[in-house]
């Protein structure tokens, strides 16, 4: 039989019974689309997570007060140290060569009203520079002004949930508000955004640095935020701090820095089990997709088992059936694992409209994955039972049976 | 027995051919040392009540099934050593198998089943569609070429399976109970294009349980329980 005839007669059976060939390509498309669906969620979850980590900016350090020996736990988010980092501590850094713009943080809970609402939110005392080093963009209004620097300005940013808590949808904008037993004005709202290092934006208030002092009456620092004039001058922004603290703190470098690098570092765990769990996923979807072209292909070949016995009695030897049925499955696997394929990336396409959010992206490997078990297993299971028929003598195939009886 | 032209060697050659199938716990002796010649150009009918053995036999001799033990020679061949490969290659081009259920793909038009054998020979395009031609005008179908087996009535079908059989012009036409799906005016129809074919020279031989068929053929043999019981040219 010629190559030309082969494919002919492949082409014939999947175009002249439509319904057929239908059905087996929606279950094959569907084996492979719910691969490239499944993973990406999973991998959507791993760079979700990948990227909170890595929002603080590559080119961002934190001082915090305090020396903790690593333990190779999570890093230290509060040191314990007798001596405070303090406002002071944070402007000589701020003079050191490779340091760009430097935010001081004095964080405690107090206790935010306006009229008969109060709440008790986390309130951060900081410079005007904590705006862009964290990437936090204003929604309405301004950030604290400049002279937020070094004056108890009574000024006061609030986060987004809070703004909604206090003021409802009316403008904050100008309003006054208590903060502990001193008053504030209102001058901006952050934008919405999520949670962010642990710290959720949208519930707290910002205020001047020198205002916090006063406010919880103590000059200690919660950390000191850093941004490097330049990427590559990490190490050495890294020693120069180190100096400049055991100058000013009577020799002793008593304090913690933490990068980005090594916060990427301490989550390694994380982000592997999440990679693990993502290769989890495909290997189970992939498992079953398996098994669900297995069935298809083992029941469409054993239906057909009759024509390989007529095939085999008008003299086609059992070669040559063999191969017109492995090569039906390879159109039909093949065009299924395409479908399916694009079936799934559209799926991923339409999440991504729906949840912008979340970053949904099905990995390559996964979807070569999906398409070569789909074919590998179109393949097998065609092969196995058409290849055990066309062994059979043709008188054994045509009864349908692969036991004999007269 | 002898030979009706004892120089020639028998198309057909059984000597001692068993064949066994379990039945349940017991073997049922389907064919019993069958001993039998046919010669080229013979016309024969194999009789016998259900279960004698008579399609097993055919179905040997078709080269569809294969002997527990005893040989065939066909053409003065030994079949039974025949690599899987070679065996194809014979039923293709020395047999042509009509069945009781004609046994034709239903998607495939007429002439696409009739051209089936062809393709599996590996001939041109051409040379299918002039050759499959031939034979579905020789069986009188030549308008219903395009037309899909369920179009046609049960008569039609048949002389489409039969076109299929001779459409590679083998020596030996092997039909299994041809009208028996069959009402009896198509039957008659079926039965004198066989023995047209006959006439032309090809050898045919028809397992049938119908008297009247038998009795038109020039020799019958019966089996009864796999043994050959009676041998007559009338």
């Amino acid at each position: 039989m010629t190559l030309i005839d082969q494919l002919r007669f492949n082409t014939q059976v999947l175009v002249r019974q439509r319904w057929r060939t239908a059905l087996l390509l929606l279950t094959i498309s569907l084996g492979v689309a719910s691969v490239v669906v499944l993973t990406s969620v999973g991998e959507g979850a791993r760079r979700y997570v990948a990227g909170e980590f890595s929002a603080l900016g590559q080119q961002i350090l934190i001082v915090l007060p305090g020396k903790t020996e690593t333990r190779g736990g999570a890093p230290p988010l509060y040191g314990t140290s007798p001596r405070d980092l303090t406002l002071e501590d944070a402007n000589a850094l701020a003079r050191l060569g490779s340091i760009g713009r430097v935010a001081p943080i004095i964080a405690g809970t107090a206790r935010v009203s306006h009229g008969n609402i109060a709440r008790e939110v986390i309130t951060l005392g900081t410079t005007p520079d904590f705006f862009p080093v964290r990437n936090l963009t204003i929604g309405l209004g301004q950030p604290l002004p400049a002279s937020a620097v070094d004056s108890a300005s009574p000024t006061l940013v609030l986060g987004a949930k809070l703004k909604q808590q206090l003021f409802g949808n009316s403008n904050p904008l100008n309003q006054w508000l208590r903060v502990g037993e001193r008053r504030f004005r209102v001058v901006g709202v952050l934008e919405e955004r999520g949670e962010s290092l642990g710290l959720d934006m949208r519930d707290m208030a910002i205020i001047p640095i020198r205002s916090a002092e006063q406010l919880f009456d103590s000059a200690g620092l919660f950390r000191i935020l850093l941004e490097l004039k330049q990427l590559d001058q990490l190490a050495l922004a890294k020693q120069q701090i180190l100096e400049r603290i055991r100058l000013r703190h009577d020799g002793e470098d008593d304090v913690t820095l933490i990068s980005q690098d090594s916060m990427l570092h301490s989550f390694d765990n994380v982000l592997r089990t999440l990679t693990a769990s993502v290769g989890a996923i495909a290997a189970i979807s992939l498992l079953v997709a398996g098994i669900l072209i297995m069935n298809i292909s083992l029941i469409s070949v054993s239906q057909r088992q009759r024509e390989i016995g007529l095939l085999k009695a008008l003299g086609a030897p059992a070669n040559l059936v063999r191969a017109l049925f492995v090569n039906e499955a390879l159109l039909l696997t093949g065009s299924g694992a395409l479908l399916g394929t694009a079936a799934g990336e559209l799926a991923v396409a339409l999440a991504l409209r729906l949840l912008p959010g979340f970053p949904f992206s099905a990995p390559l490997w996964a979807e070569l994955a999906a398409i070569l078990m789909a074919m590998g297993s179109g393949l097998l299971f065609s092969w196995w039972p058409a290849s055990r028929a066309a062994r059979l003598d043709p008188v054994l195939a045509m009864r349908g049976a692969s036991g004999g009886q007269q | 027995m002898s030979a009706s032209s004892p120089t020639a060697t028998p198309l057909i050659d059984l000597y001692q051919l068993s064949k066994q199938y379990p039945i349940g716990n017991n073997l049922l002796k389907a064919l019993d040392r069958i001993d039998l010649q046919i010669n080229a150009g013979e016309y024969v009918a194999i009789t016998g009540p259900s279960g004698s053995g008579k399609s097993t036999l055919l179905n040997m001799i078709g080269l569809l099934d294969r002997p527990d033990s005893g040989g065939y020679r066909l053409r003065g061949e030994t079949t039974e050593a025949l690599a899987e490969e070679r065996r194809a290659r014979r039923r293709r081009e020395q047999i042509g198998f009509i069945f009781q259920a004609f046994h034709l793909i239903p998607r495939l038009s007429a002439l696409e089943n009739i051209s089936l054998p062809l393709m599996l020979a590996g001939l041109p395009r051409a040379e299918q569609q002039r050759r499959g031609m031939q034979a579905l005008q020789q069986v009188g179908l030549g308008p219903q070429a395009s037309q899909r087996p369920n179009q046609l009535s049960g008569g039609q079908q048949q002389r489409v399976a039969i076109a299929r059989a001779i459409v590679m012009q083998p020596p030996l036409l092997l039909a299994d109970e041809p009208t028996g799906n069959l009402d009896q005016h198509s039957g008659v129809e079926v039965i004198e294009l066989l023995e047209g074919l006959n006439d032309q020279g090809m050898t045919l031989l028809i397992v049938t349980h119908d008297p009247a068929l038998a009795k038109r053929t020039r020799r019958q043999l019966q089996l009864v329980d796999g043994r050959i019981v009676s041998d007559q040219r009338p």
